[in-house]
């Protein structure tokens, strides 16, 4: 499903931030993405999720050569992948309801058919009696599990989460793994970046390791 | 029917946790419309079109005037006869009259006597004088049929023979002036509403640019969700296109109330040397129904060159954010 050759990331004039990653992504796979602050977790996530370009190398992604895409075949490709970010990205004037209903919403969909799949994934999330909260007065917990709701509701088939149980408490650490794992045996591909070992040891899954640039894979 | 039938449908949220109903519900949109900071651009799109609508009124104004008196003065032909030493003035306007009226294309023929000559050099040569003493020329006025092409070289000749004296004059001269002035006023008209239109795009362009600065947040988590250029563009033009039209509503209303009351206007410098002079030349200041009707298209055009250039800007903005 994703297969990367030599793929090469620099900003600007600056020193390669990632150096000849290879390696593949199949479908209904799950894995961790790992290693210190500033090795490039977050770059790679968004050379997967199409923001960034390589600037070399070979990035294929659903069978199509990204280099080869134009902007609305990539915003095609990417209503395929969810993400979650870091910093969250909620929409401040939609409540939680709306925020994660947003990916049906740009599909098109009426409001009536996703109702009931947003108030259960809210439910499942624990928000459910913050449907109607809009954004700023959630707490940081609360703003990570919407938006993990955000990038899960349309069954994406490839799924990053960048540090997503950075701001839970670890019982609601290992209910979001659970929710992760659910949608991977549901079909979905899954990368979580993180730093949590206690959360990568709760799960078998394969390992991705990146280290001054490297990326180094263990089953 | 029991409680629960009675609410509708409900979702289990757990034990501590309220009942919520699945109700539909109203969806904010996509871009807040707070954030984009409309008031500044309604205004300078209805200054625009009141701008707009003014020079175009104006400039059907002076096109209609204009087109009348040609058309007043072209059926007109004058003859000038000139008293020369030997020759009977009375006589040779009296034998041009009779030529005149002989000739075929001609329906009316108003020879001026002594007296009403007299009276046109009033305004230059004031009352009281004796005119018995001076060699005031004759006029003759000639109508025109219609539609009817003279020869005027032959009836110049015709003329001439039976009053050597006698100047013929078509207008014409007079006319290609009026031309040129209307065509001159015509294309002032259009170079500023020209000028309008490229200011009302910049500032579009500029409105356009800082809401998008302003709204940044919500492109990117667009982009996040799947949503293509197309799509994001859309939501904001919905926005511009409304803030256009209201401005050209405004704009073009006030225009067009100005030249409704123009009468009124008109009445309150009327006795003033300017308001006289306005009368004499555009009449009431007042515009045809198809003059309304040309103001209303043009503020209705100037609210989609608003969504237009809003949208031109859209698409780069979004270019450079990706």
């Amino acid at each position: 499903m994703v297969r990367f050759e030599n793929v090469g990331l620099r900003y600007g004039l600056g020193p390669e931030i990632l150096r000849d990653l290879s390696f593949q992504i199949p479908a209904h796979s799950f894995q961790f993405l790992t290693g210190p602050s500033g090795a490039g977790k977050t770059s790679l996530l968004r050379l997967l999720f199409l923001s960034h370009r390589p600037t070399r190398g070979l990035v294929n992604l659903f069978g199509h050569d990204v280099s080869l895409l134009g902007k609305d075949e990539i915003a095609d490709l990417r209503k395929r992948i969810g993400i979650v970010l870091q910093d969250f990205r909620l929409l401040d004037h939609m409540t939680t309801y709306e925020n994660v209903a947003l990916p049906f919403r740009v599909m098109g969909r009426s409001e009536s058919s996703y109702r009931k799949e947003v108030i259960d994934l809210l439910k499942w999330v624990g928000l459910g009696d913050r449907m109607d909260a809009l954004p700023p007065i959630l707490s940081g917990g609360e703003k990570q599990r919407a938006a993990i709701a955000r990038a899960v509701i349309s069954r994406p088939q490839l799924l990053l989460a960048d540090e997503p149980t950075g701001s839970v408490d670890p019982t609601l650490g290992r209910r979001l793994l659970r929710l992760f794992i659910e949608l991977n045996k549901s079909g979905t591909a899954v990368i979580i970046a993180t730093h949590d070992i206690a959360l990568m040891d709760q799960y078998e899954a394969r390992r991705f390791v990146l280290h001054q640039g490297r990326l180094h894979v263990y089953e | 029917m029991s409680k629960t039938d009675e609410r509708g449908v409900f979702v289990d949220l757990g034990h501590e946790r309220p009942q919520v109903p699945a109700k539909a519900r109203n969806m904010s949109p996509i871009v807040p419309r707070a954030s984009i900071q409309g008031r500044a651009l309604v205004a300078v799109v209805a200054i625009m079109t009141f701008l707009a609508s003014m020079t175009t009124g104006t400039v059907l104004l002076v096109s209609a005037s204009a087109a009348e008196w040609q058309s007043d003065v072209a059926s007109e032909i004058t003859i000038q006869v000139r008293p020369q030493a030997g020759r009977d003035v009375d006589r040779d306007a009296a034998a041009v009259t009779e030529a005149m009226r002989a000739q075929s294309g001609i329906v009316e023929v108003k020879p001026f006597s002594k007296d009403e000559s007299g009276k046109l050099l009033e305004p230059w040569l004031g009352t009281g004088l004796s005119m018995d003493d001076l060699p005031v020329p004759r006029m003759i006025i000639a109508r025109v049929q219609p539609g009817t092409q003279l020869d005027l070289a032959a009836l110049r000749a015709r003329v001439m023979q039976v009053a050597p004296s006698a100047s013929v004059d078509d207008h014409r001269a007079w006319i290609e002036r009026m031309r040129s002035m209307t065509n001159a006023t015509v294309l002032a008209g259009l170079g500023i509403l020209g000028l309008v239109i490229i200011a009302t795009i910049i500032s579009v362009s500029f409105a356009t640019r800082g809401a998008m600065a302003a709204n940044r947040p919500i492109v990117e988590v667009l982009h996040f969700v799947g949503a293509g250029d197309r799509y994001i563009a859309n939501r904001f033009l919905r926005h511009f296109l409304r803030l256009g039209l209201e401005g050209g509503v405004i704009g073009g209303g006030i225009a067009m109330l100005v030249f409704g009351f123009s009468e009124s206007i008109a009445g309150w410098f009327s006795g003033t040397p300017v308001g006289d002079q306005f009368a004499a030349l555009l009449g009431t200041f007042s515009l045809r129904p198809s003059g309304y009707v040309v103001l209303a298209v043009q503020a209705v055009l100037i609210g989609a060159i608003t969504a237009v250039a809003s949208r031109q800007t859209l698409f780069a903005t979004l270019n450079d954010i990706d």
